[in-house]
Order: structure tokens, then C-alpha cells, then sequence
């Protein structure tokens, strides 16, 4: 496993480094930069702003520069947010996505799981239709829908959540289910077919010929193997949520991660772009990992390669 | 886990949800703030800093009211020169050299006092070349003020600003610039505190860490309290302004808001008491509200098409003034954009700094369809392909559609929309790679100059391609004319010529649009939607 492991590592560094080169390439590419504005900038102004931010530089110059400083855990500075570093900026978006993203991926656990399971014990029946159909329009309905439709109906209608801020606990509920919903439906998808799959597996007829009770051969031996794709549908559903947050930080007016990343972009915000692409990059690749290495613990039938 | 332990669970977990939602309404933002005097104000993007001479957009500018104060401030109401950190000033003969006498009790926010030494400093860094301001041109109407901006004159002491004693600060202009005291009010030439500054970095450097809260030294009736980045700056109400007594607000928090959607539910649920901006579909809904809290005021701007006169067949004159003719100003503003914007025939808005435009471009299809004739292209047959440019907008799309209609009908040409994404956008026009391009201008001070400059030949935002040395010739005699009325009428001289070549065509004046709660009061609304937060109070509706 230390040898899959390590081996996995050194192709996630491989991976980061070619984001890196690309990313800072193809930014580049991209019509207009940080310092065009409505108000044409004069040539001594963009002179001095290109020197402060070093881009008066031959292009590999700057290239080689920047993958000197992010080896030494340096981003760059800004362009849009003039005095703050790009990890500084990081910092203070990521706390709020995370907590965001947690609260999603608990929400959409509990509410996939329980609705998942309801539904492949008792396959085509009501408890399956009910709780399926829901699951579908989950995965329907986007969260620029989802969101405003929940803000009317909690926060207008019915006047019971703020509109939106990340202040109080009650102003993370909303947020949380936006962004977890369709997760949910996915979680509730694949555990109902996995569970309807595993209960009709051999491994399961045997314990019941043994005489094991219904409980213990749902718990023991059936949900272990209901939770397989699940968990490897976890590594990139997190990663999804971190990264995948900007729509949800937008509706919620949150000033998270998400809303960073996506600003960036149109700001054409290079240093900042590139330092969140390769921590989305970065966050993909280990969680993928992690979920993989799980996956081989929970499943006896999957060995690492080259073990023995 | 049975199944019907499952079952269970789901109505449990659904039931808790529901209970959680149970809890009783709150108090909204406003109804605290009017009981404690705390302004919730929607800023529109998250700023980019807190620093007067860094900072370019209209959100920031909005801050820098609030935390600093130039030497003469605008009049709320009627824009005329107030004063500020200076209590009186005087004007040469000439109209060459200013002498301000400075408020002895005006205060930086730590105490110390404002001198005219503060202004000779700051002064110098926004002129500093090192520093890179963008707003540096603000002060080129300075005696060497541009030469010192591009390294030519290295010596400040050559440049037109020097401090006599600690309250006294005399200026020297390059040339008559009567509209020089409404630069002023600009955030660009407000003071820094040098201490602060240099205790965090040099005077050239820009973006250190002296606009955070808890460095931050200003000189407004406001001081910087707490920066949370991308959600709110909040300031308090700093107790040694020299008029504290008239501040009525204990604070204002600036929320960072770009989404004008969220903005505006976020004002329906009571979180804040004005919002920035209100989008153009909401406008007819607010208009039909009782007692709306909807207000529209002119603003100094102007909607407009460049016409890339670079490229056929825009660089046939005779088709710039058909495709301006056949439009129906009207009808876009009465029925696409909706918010009572004006229609313009004339680039400069009206009444600007007492300037009304004499020549302006006609609305006439009859004569349009002639003009085309001759140009060659008689009811559009053989009329090239041509497009439109807009950055991706909503209300920029729908004026863009309601003119392809317009020329379709009316001159029987087909135009092609193209929507780009703002940097592509801003890097098609200025590179010329476009037919006719959606702009706006919108003036940094009440005076014809901040609109007609920009046309000069190779100015950086003519962004045309089009140049007349007859109009560069009186742009120029503008800029050291002292006499108002000759200036002005230079200034009509050069539109006529302006709107005879037509690189531009005028769409509409702009509007500003905001959302007000009831208990908002003195809030006094300007062409340059300039706020003065020393007049502004709360108060609960009877």
C-alpha cells in the first residue's frame, strides 16, 4: 500500500506541475489583461504597473520565476487586490467554502443514504417512486433554480431564514442544501442500486442459509458493500464541492473559495488564478487518492497492484 | 437497521428540519440600524483597496468619501466647491495660482492635524512615476505636474503645489483651469498620512498593508473599523472630525454585493437600508410599488456606439450619419431600457458644469436612406456584413437588438450581434478589432472637458481611429482659456465637429438607479452620484 501510495504521489506531482505550466501559459492567451479597463490606462501607468508585478519580463522569465516561488510555497501577490498575497487570499475564502462544502456533503449523505437504503429495501414500491422521483429532480434542478426558489419560499414566504451572509448558523442552511441537493440525489442513486445489487449477490444467500438474522446480514454484510461506489464517488463529490461552490457563494452572497476563482478569472487575475487552480488541482488529486485507498480497504476483492 | 428503522429515520430527519426552522423572525439589519444609527449601504464589487490614490472604481470612490476629505468637497446638491480640508481658498487674477487656507482643526484619524505639507506629500506620490496611479492625469493640470508624472522633471520642487506654512498651500496651474476646484473633490487628490505610509513601505509603493483596518489613517468624518474581504467594510464615526457635530450616523457598513439580484433580495429582506444599483427588468415592478422606494436621478453619462472609422464601410462618413440617423432614440429608451433614461443627440450630457450642447445629431430615416443611397449602398443592396460589439449584458443586448431591428427596417441592411466577455471586449476596442462597439462614458467632474479630451487624436480612449487636427486645435485652446464663455464655446466648436464626423453615436443619457428605505433621509442625489455621509441620517417612519 506505502509503494501504490508513493507511486500515486509522484504522478500527482507530475500532474500539478503540468496544471502549472499550462495554466500559466493559456491565461496568457486569453484577450486582455489584468490592467485593461473601461478607462484606457496611460503607458507610463502600465509600465509601472507591469514592472510592480513583474510582467515586463521576457515570458519564460517570468515562467521559471514563478515555479522558483511556488516551490518555496510563494503564490505572488494580487493583481486585482492590490497588497494581499494570493495564499493570504486563499485563506480567507477557503475556511468558508469548506465549512460550506462540509455541511453539504453531511447533508447530502444523511438525506442520500437514508432515502438510497429506504428506496433498494423496498424496491418498487412507493418508498422507492417517492424517494427516486425526488432524487431525480434533484440532479434536474440546478442551483441557480434551487437556490432563489428556496430563498422565496424560506426566506420571503414563510420569513423563517436570513437571505443569505454566512453570520449565524441558521444563514448556513439554505447555502448547504443548494449545494448538496444534487449530490444527495447522486448518493441516493447509487446506493439504491448498489444496495439492489449486493442483496442479490451469493456472498448474502449464503448468510441467510447460515441462519444469520435480517439485521445483522444488512449491517454486516450487505452495507459494506452498498457503501463501495459511494465512497468512491466521495473523493470527487468533495472535490467538486470545494471548487464547485462559486454559483451557491454567488446566490448566498458568501465570500468563500468559489467566488475568488471564478473573479479571478474575469479580473484576468493571473498569480490568483494560477494559485487556485492548482490548489483545486492539488485538493482533486489527493482526494481521488484517498478515496481509492479506501475503496481497496473496504472491498477484500481489490488488492493494490504489485502486492502481494 | 430494519427497514422500517430506515423509513423512520427519513420522517424523523424531516420533522427535525422543520422544527429548526421554527425559530422566531429576527430583527433585520435596518431596524437595528436605525435604532443605532448604523448605515447598511450595498457597494456593489468587493474593493480593490483603501487607497485614494490607488483605487479606480466607483465602489471604492464610494469609501474614500467616507474615510477621507480633499482640500474642497461638492456641494451635495448643486456640485459647487464646498469646503473641506481647506476653509477658504483664493483665486489669482490669472486663474494661475490658488492659495488654500487649511482648517486648523482639521484632523488625521490619529490625532494629528492636517497640514498643507500633507498635500505637498501627497501630491507628490500620486504624481510619482514609480507609483503607477491611474488617476494621475487628474493632477497634470498642475505646473509640471505631467512632466514630473513621466520622469522629465525629477524635482518635485518645479511642480505647481507648495505648503507657505502648515495651514497654508499654494498651487500653480499649468494653464486657467477654471474647472480645477471640482478636481478637487476627486478622490485622486485627497491626503495620505505620510507616517502611515512610509511606516509600512515606501512613498511609491502601492499595496502595502497600511489600508488595513487597524493601520489605516484617514482624514474623514469616518474611520476605517473592520475589512472583511469580499462582504463588508465598516466604518465608524471618527470623534475629532473638525465637523464631528454634524455626523449623525455611529457607522456605515459598505456590503460587497456584485450580483445586482442578490443585492436586491438581500434589500427585500430588510438587510440593508440603500442598494447600489437596481437591475433594468426590476425597474417597472419597483415603479408600480406604493410609495416606492425606487429614486432615478440623471447621471453624467453617456451610452453611446463607437464607429471604428478604420474600416469600410464605416469609413464612409455618409453611412456613419445613416446608421446614427435611422435610429429611434425614443423608442430604446421609452421601451428597452425603461428607467427614464434620456435620449441624446449630442455626446456631452446636458447641463454639464452649465454646458448645453447647440449641434446635435439628427433622427431622420428619410435622409438616412438617401445618405446610404449615395454612399453606394441604395435600400442596403450590396451593404458588407458588419457587427455590433457589446460586452455579454443583458441591457446591452436588448439596445443592440432593438438597433439591428431598427437599420433592418429602416435601411434594410442586416447587421450581426457579438457579445464579448469584458477583458475580450476591452482588448477588441482598443485594438480596433471591431465595426461599431458599445461604450459608456460616464464624467469624473461637472465640467464639458471630461467628455471631449478623450477625442483627441491617438487620446487613449478615442479607441476610433478617428482624428481631426481642427478639434485636437481646440481641445488644446480649451485647456488655457481662462474666460468661461470661451471656453465654451470652444467646447461647442469642437462637438459640432465631433457630431459632424460622428466616430460616435449618442444613445442615451445614463440614470442612476438605487433602492431607498424610508428611514434613509438627507441623502441629497447629484449628476455624479456623489454621497456626503456627514448629511445622511436614519429615522424610523411614523
Amino acid at each position: 500500500m506505502l509503494q501504490y501510495t508513493l507511486r500515486r504521489l509522484v504522478g500527482i506531482i507530475a500532474v500539478l506541475f503540468l496544471v502549472v505550466t499550462m495554466t500559466f501559459f493559456f491565461i496568457r492567451l486569453a484577450p486582455g489583461g489584468p490592467f485593461d479597463a473601461e478607462r484606457a490606462v496611460s503607458e507610463q501607468v502600465l509600465r509601472a504597473l507591469n514592472a510592480r508585478y513583474n510582467l515586463d519580463q521576457p515570458m519564460h522569465v517570468q515562467y521559471l520565476d514563478y515555479v522558483w516561488n511556488l516551490l518555496h510555497f510563494d503564490m505572488g501577490p494580487s493583481f486585482k487586490y492590490s497588497g494581499r498575497d494570493v495564499h493570504e487570499l486563499i485563506l480567507t475564502g477557503l475556511p468558508i467554502t469548506f465549512e460550506l462544502g462540509m455541511y453539504a456533503i453531511l447533508f447530502a449523505l444523511f438525506l442520500g443514504l437514508l432515502s438510497g437504503f429506504l428506496a433498494g429495501l423496498n424496491p418498487n414500491s412507493l418508498k422507492d417512486y417517492v424517494p427516486m422521483s425526488f432524487a431525480m429532480a434533484g440532479i434536474c434542478i440546478p442551483s441557480f433554480l434551487l437556490g432563489p426558489l428556496l430563498i422565496i419560499l424560506f426566506v420571503f414566504v414563510l420569513e423563517v431564514l436570513p437571505v443569505g451572509g454566512w453570520d449565524s448558523f441558521d444563514a448556513k442552511i439554505l447555502p448547504a442544501i443548494t449545494l448538496g441537493s444534487s449530490y444527495a440525489a447522486y448518493i441516493a442513486r447509487l446506493s439504491r442500486g448498489s444496495l439492489l445489487e449486493v442483496m442479490n449477490q451469493d456472498y448474502i444467500r449464503t448468510a441467510r442459509a447460515k441462519g444469520v438474522p435480517e439485521h445483522m446480514v444488512l449491517m454486516k454484510h450487505a452495507l459494506r458493500g452498498a457503501l463501495l461506489p459511494v465512497v468512491s464517488f466521495m473523493g470527487p463529490a468533495i472535490a467538486g464541492l470545494l471548487s464547485g461552490s462559486f454559483v451557491v457563494e454567488t446566490i448566498f452572497n458568501i465570500p468563500g473559495l468559489g467566488r475568488f476563482y471564478v473573479e479571478a478569472a474575469f479580473n484576468r487575475d493571473y498569480t490568483m488564478i494560477l494559485g487556485t487552480t492548482i490548489f483545486f488541482a492539488a485538493l482533486i488529486a489527493v482526494m481521488n487518492l484517498i478515496s481509492d485507498l479506501v475503496t481497496v480497504k473496504l472491498n477484500p476483492r481489490l488488492k493494490f497492484q504489485g502486492a502481494k | 437497521m430494519t427497514k422500517s428503522v430506515v423509513f423512520k429515520s427519513f420522517i424523523l430527519s424531516t420533522s427535525l428540519f422543520a422544527v429548526l426552522l421554527g425559530c422566531t423572525k429576527k430583527e433585520t439589519l435596518v431596524e437595528s440600524g436605525i435604532r443605532d444609527k448604523v448605515f447598511h449601504l450595498g457597494n456593489g464589487a468587493a474593493p480593490k483597496d483603501l487607497d485614494p490614490q490607488i483605487v479606480t472604481g466607483v465602489p471604492e470612490s464610494r469609501i474614500m468619501y467616507a474615510l477621507f476629505e480633499g482640500l474642497v468637497m461638492a456641494d451635495p446638491k448643486t456640485l459647487a466647491p464646498i469646503p473641506g480640508v481647506a476653509e477658504s481658498w483664493e483665486v489669482s487674477n490669472n486663474g494661475l495660482t490658488y492659495t488654500f487656507k487649511l482648517n486648523k482643526n482639521a484632523k488625521w484619524h490619529n490625532g494629528d492635524t492636517v497640514t498643507a505639507h500633507d498635500f505637498v506629500y501627497s501630491w507628490m506620490r500620486e504624481l510619482s512615476p514609480g507609483l503607477g496611479a491611474e488617476y494621475a492625469y487628474t493632477l497634470f493640470v498642475l505646473k509640471n505636474g505631467e512632466a514630473f508624472n513621466k520622469g522629465e522633471v525629477k524635482d518635485f520642487s518645479q511642480v505647481g503645489v507648495k505648503a507657505i506654512d502648515d495651514h497654508t498651500l499654494k498651487v500653480d496651474l499649468a494653464g486657467p483651469t477654471p474647472y480645477f476646484l471640482k478636481l478637487l473633490s476627486h478622490q485622486s487628490t485627497f491626503p495620505v498620512h505620510k507616517a502611515t505610509i512610509e511606516k509600512f513601505g515606501k512613498m511609491e509603493t502601492a499595496g502595502t498593508k497600511w489600508t488595513r483596518a487597524g493601520n489605516h489613517v484617514g482624514n474623514g468624518p469616518f474611520q476605517l473599523s473592520d475589512w472583511q474581504l469580499n462582504k463588508v467594510i465598516k466604518v465608524k464615526k471618527y470623534a475629532g472630525y473638525w465637523d464631528a457635530a454634524k455626523v449623525r450616523l455611529n457607522e456605515i457598513h459598505f456590503y460587497a454585493i456584485p450580483s445586482i439580484e442578490v443585492e436586491e433580495r438581500t434589500f427585500r429582506a430588510g438587510q440593508l437600508h440603500a442598494t447600489y444599483e437596481v437591475g433594468a427588468e426590476k425597474i417597472a415592478y419597483w415603479k408600480k410599488k406604493e410609495n416606492s422606494p425606487l429614486r432615478i436621478t440623471a447621471y453624467l453619462g453617456t451610452y453611446y456606439y463607437r464607429m471604428n472609422v478604420t474600416r469600410p464601410p464605416l469609413d464612409n462618413l455618409k453611412v456613419r450619419k445613416a446608421l446614427s440617423m435611422s435610429i429611434d432614440r425614443e423608442a430604446i429608451t421609452k421601451y428597452v431600457t425603461k428607467a427614464g433614461q434620456i435620449p441624446t443627440y449630442s455626446f456631452v450630457p446636458p447641463n454639464t458644469g452649465g454646458y448645453n450642447s447647440r449641434h446635435k445629431v439628427e433622427g431622420n430615416v428619410e435622409k438616412a436612406k438617401k445618405l446610404l443611397a449615395e454612399a453606394g449602398y441604395p435600400e442596403g443592396k450590396g451593404f458588407p456584413k458588419i457587427e455590433i460589439l457589446y460586452n455579454t449584458l443583458e441591457l446591452h443586448q436588448s439596445v443592440a437588438e432593438a438597433i439591428q431591428q431598427m437599420w433592418k427596417k429602416n435601411l434594410g441592411i442586416n447587421v450581426v450581434l457579438t457579445n464579448q466577455e469584458w477583458k475580450v471586449y476591452l482588448d477588441s476596442q482598443r485594438k480596433l478589432n471591431y465595426y461599431l462597439s458599445r461604450a459608456g462614458w460616464i464624467g469624473d467632474y461637472t465640467d464639458p472637458n471630461t467628455f471631449m479630451d478623450m477625442w483627441v487624436t491617438n487620446g487613449g480612449n478615442n479607441q476610433t481611429g478617428w482624428s481631426n487636427k481642427e478639434y485636437d486645435r481646440l481641445i488644446a485652446q480649451a485647456a488655457v482659456t481662462g474666460d468661461e464663455i470661451q471656453r465654451m464655446e470652444l467646447f461647442q466648436q469642437a462637438e459640432k465637429i465631433l457630431l459632424e464626423e460622428q466616430p460616435v453615436l449618442p444613445i442615451y443619457t445614463y440614470v442612476k438607479k438605487r433602492l431607498f428605505h424610508p428611514s434613509v433621509k438627507g441623502w441629497e442625489r447629484n449628476v455624479l452620484d456623489l454621497p456626503v455621509y456627514k448629511n445622511i441620517y436614519l429615522e424610523a417612519s411614523k
